[in-house]
């Protein structure tokens, strides 16, 4: 017997809920940007998951776009990360929580 | 006809205004500004001359002139045009206005030398001079009450000319704001005039398809003499509203107050405006709508008693006060009641005289005052006046011609006129009197007023032209009793007026001794004459109603209309004896009296001339040994008339707009309301703000709690419950 689609979905489900988790928990802005990252890519094994299962390549071709935006969205966050690093020296953001310095 | 140049009267002073305003201010020459003003006004005079009395002038023919210059306001039924006519009603008014308003500009011209306010002055005046002709040469209702509050304006502005002084900007406020309450009768009337005939126009126009509203009036039928007939809605109403328009602009019981404080203002102003012209248009106005009048018996009742009240209560007050302009003043309220008397008794030809021959005496009454003040250096208490006819010999000789026109004297202009009102009140018919006794009662009381206006005016005499020479006494301040802080003056020669000033007062002094005899009553020029003409009589009949004569109390609610107006078109009903106009003033007048009336007449104008006598003689005596004689003290107050109208009118004003309007309603009602609202906003702001820490998790922990809250509410109750599903 070959991995059920429910296998996936409960894969992901796990992978998503680590990085909500994590987004919350975590004062760290590299860790929470990882967390992210997590949660996009347990979206894509949805997203394949049931590509495969339904026989449709609709889903493969999201996954495509959700990457293209996360490789997007990790450029400019980690430029951003950067920014507030050499103002602040420091990567908790309960510290970045007012705009001025 | 049509006669574009009657738009001039009335542009002329405007165009010297507006120059005046923008060009004379940045000119600050006297000369410049001075000929600005007298020229544009003598432009005027000119042109009102001309259009008179040229051979088909306004008031040698029939035929009204018209300048139509453009339909001002056209809604539906109602039609305002910017339009001027002159009949021999405006005609007179304009001959008049012009002539007395350019000897005052000339008298300004010296008695403002050296003012840093000229320019502005003779902006204002000439201004006045645009809108008191508007008001005259007006064609409709509406452009009239333009005029009206135009006057209005300027009377404002020049009271409180002086900016510099507390009281005559009260005093400017208190004239505007008294003058509101009347112009609300006016606009009342006026509406109603136009609901009731759905013209306001004074005039016939066939060619514009106007109507005239005062024929309309004329065709209607006459009010019943009753109290009830106030608030029907009918002529007597609408005759009561403009009565109230006329006591406010015109200064009778009981919105006179604000004549006697506009004393504030420069005394050109007080000639020109406050004596001549402006405070005469309540007469002008319910002499043009005689056809109304005619028709309210009930209103020209209400006319004669306050004219009468008027004359006789601001005629004591006159006796006691000490300020030469103020005792001007109250005789100015006084002789308008007069002339508003006549009114009340249908005589309308002798309300006009009188407007005419006061106009000269009055004005050249101020101006000699004017004179007096600007010779005394600003004084103008008379108890610190005295003995001046040595020093200002021309003031004195043309201000003795107007205090014996003034007190009645024959001969000069105030007695005919004065004689002719008296006349007509003991004369008048029943039509607008309860009972034949009214008409002897309202005599009464004008005869005493003519004995007390006589006494008035010799003591002021007295104490500026008589006795010592009250201003060299610097302890005279002592003696006075009521100044709480008496001024240190220092003692200047009072000195003659230059000849800008004294050639109008001579002027006005010759009107004022000959200008009666263009009224001389029948049963005086008789006696001299064997075809005596009264030409204002001649002049004005055309254009004025009559009361219908010997209409009994029963019949006349049934009466019918027997009026006359312009271009008549006779009407012979019921066997009610039709006047004819076209039999000619001279027949009319000629049928008029009768033997017997000519004796009473005659009798009676040799009584005023007593009671004229007799008021100079008691004058004289009183006041020639002691001329600073305590006068009762309830006169000198005014009766308390300002303090009571202070308590009951102005104070609960007050109070009830500072408690109840301010603190109550605007402090708790709509700032409460708003500032609730604010504090409301605030609050939940306050709580709301919470939410946006600024912490990235929470942000984070709330889209989630937000995303599991749709998720959940999606899965509760499924897409298709929530209807969001096809």
């Amino acid at each position: 017997m070959g991995p059920q689609l429910s296998w996936y979905l409960a894969l992901s489900a796990i992978l998503f809920t680590i990085g909500v988790v994590g987004v919350i928990i975590r004062r760290n802005v590299i860790a929470m940007f990882m967390c992210i990252e997590l949660m996009l890519n347990a979206v894509n094994l949805t997203f394949v998951a049931f590509s495969s299962f339904f026989q449709d390549v609709t889903g493969q071709l999201f996954v495509f776009i959700v990457m293209t935006v996360a490789a997007a969205e990790a450029a400019v966050g980690l430029g951003i990360i950067i920014a507030i690093f050499r103002n602040r020296e420091s990567l908790d953001v309960d510290e970045a929580s007012v705009m001025k310095l | 006809m049509e006669n574009n140049l009657l738009s001039f009267i009335i542009f002329a002073p405007l165009a010297g205004a507006v120059i005046n305003w923008f060009v004379g201010r940045r000119l600050r020459n006297e000369k410049i500004i001075g000929f600005i003003a007298c020229a544009s006004v003598g432009i005027s005079t000119i042109i009102a001359f001309y259009l008179a009395l040229k051979s088909n002038g306004a008031l040698r023919s029939t035929e009204s002139i018209f300048d139509h210059l453009w339909t001002w306001i056209q809604v539906g039924r109602f039609r305002a045009d910017f339009a001027l006519a002159m009949d021999r009603l405006s005609g007179t008014y304009a001959l008049f206005v012009t002539f007395v308003g350019f000897m005052i500009h000339l008298f300004a011209v010296g008695y403002m030398h050296g003012d840093r306010g000229f320019y502005r002055f003779f902006a204002f005046l000439n201004l006045f001079m645009f809108a008191m002709l508007t008001l005259i040469l007006a064609d409709n209702f509406l452009l009239m009450f333009v005029g009206w509050e135009g006057v209005g304006l300027c009377s404002y502005l020049l009271i409180g000319y002086y900016t510099d002084r507390k009281e005559a900007g009260n005093a400017a406020k208190k004239a505007f704001i008294t003058n509101r309450v009347g112009d609300w009768g006016f606009v009342l009337g006026l509406m109603l005039v136009f609901y009731l005939t759905g013209s306001i126009s004074f005039f016939e126009k066939p060619e514009h398809g106007v109507i005239s509203a005062l024929q309309a009036f004329a065709g209607m039928g006459v009010d019943p003499f009753t109290w009830k007939s106030l608030f029907a809605g009918g002529a007597t109403s609408v005759a009561v509203l403009l009565f109230i328009g006329a006591v406010g602009k015109s200064a009778q019981i009981p919105l006179y107050v604000w004549l006697p404080d506009a004393m504030a203002g420069p005394t050109p102003v007080s000639a020109l405006i406050h004596a001549a012209t402006m405070v005469t248009a309540g007469v002008y106005m319910i002499v043009r709508c005689s056809a109304i009048y005619t028709h309210a018996p009930t209103a020209m009742f209400i006319v004669a008693v306050i004219g009468a009240a008027t004359a006789i209560f601001a005629a004591t007050i006159g006796l006691a006060q000490n300020d030469i302009k103020k005792v001007l003043a109250y005789s100015t309220v006084s002789q308008l009641g007069y002339m508003f008397l006549a009114c009340g008794v249908g005589a309308f030809a002798a309300a006009i005289f009188h407007v005419i021959t006061h106009a000269f005496f009055k004005a050249l009454l101020f101006l000699g005052s004017g004179s007096v003040i600007h010779g005394m250096h600003h004084e103008q208490d008379m108890r610190r006046m005295g003995g001046l006819r040595k020093y200002m010999p021309i003031t004195f000789a043309t201000m003795l011609t107007g205090w014996l026109a003034i007190s009645g004297i024959p001969i000069f202009a105030g007695f005919f006129s004065k004689d002719e009102i008296l006349w007509k009140t003991w004369s008048a018919g029943e039509f607008s009197l309860p009972s034949p006794l009214w008409s002897k009662a309202l005599w009464f009381v004008g005869a005493i007023t003519a004995l007390l206006t006589a006494v008035y005016m010799t003591r002021m005499m007295i104490m500026t032209f008589w006795g010592s020479e009250r201003f060299r006494e610097q302890d005279v301040d002592h003696q006075l009793e009521g100044d709480a802080a008496p001024a240190p003056h220092s003692v200047h020669e009072p000195h003659e007026s230059p000849w800008v000033m004294t050639v109008p007062l001579i002027a006005l002094a010759v009107l004022s001794t000959v200008g009666g005899f263009i009224g001389v009553p029948y049963a005086l020029g008789s006696l001299f004459s064997d075809h005596p003409v009264s030409y204002i009589d001649q002049v004005l009949e055309p254009v004025l109603s009559h009361v219908p004569a010997g209409v009994p109390h029963s019949e006349r609610a049934h009466a019918v209309d027997e009026m006359q107006w312009l271009s008549p078109k006779p009407q012979q009903l019921d066997g009610a004896p039709a006047v004819h106009a076209l039999e000619g003033p001279a027949a009319s007048a000629e049928r008029a009296h009768s033997p017997e009336e000519i004796r009473q007449e005659r009798f009676l104008a040799m009584v005023s001339v007593l009671i004229a006598a007799l008021g100079i003689g008691v004058g004289w005596l009183i006041f020639q040994k002691r001329p600073l004689l305590q006068m009762p003290r309830i006169l000198e107050n005014k009766y308390y008339v300002d303090e009571i109208y202070d308590a009951t009118i102005i104070k609960p004003i007050e109070v009830v707009s500072r408690e109840g309007l301010w603190k109550l309603f605007d402090v708790g009602v709509i700032d409460g309301f708003l500032h609730s609202l604010g504090d409301a906003v605030t609050e939940g702001g306050r709580m709301v703000r919470h939410l946006q820490g600024g912490f990235v998790r929470s942000y984070a922990a709330i889209i989630l709690i937000g995303a599991l809250a749709l998720i959940g509410l999606f899965a509760y109750f499924g897409a298709h419950t929530l209807g969001l599903a096809r």
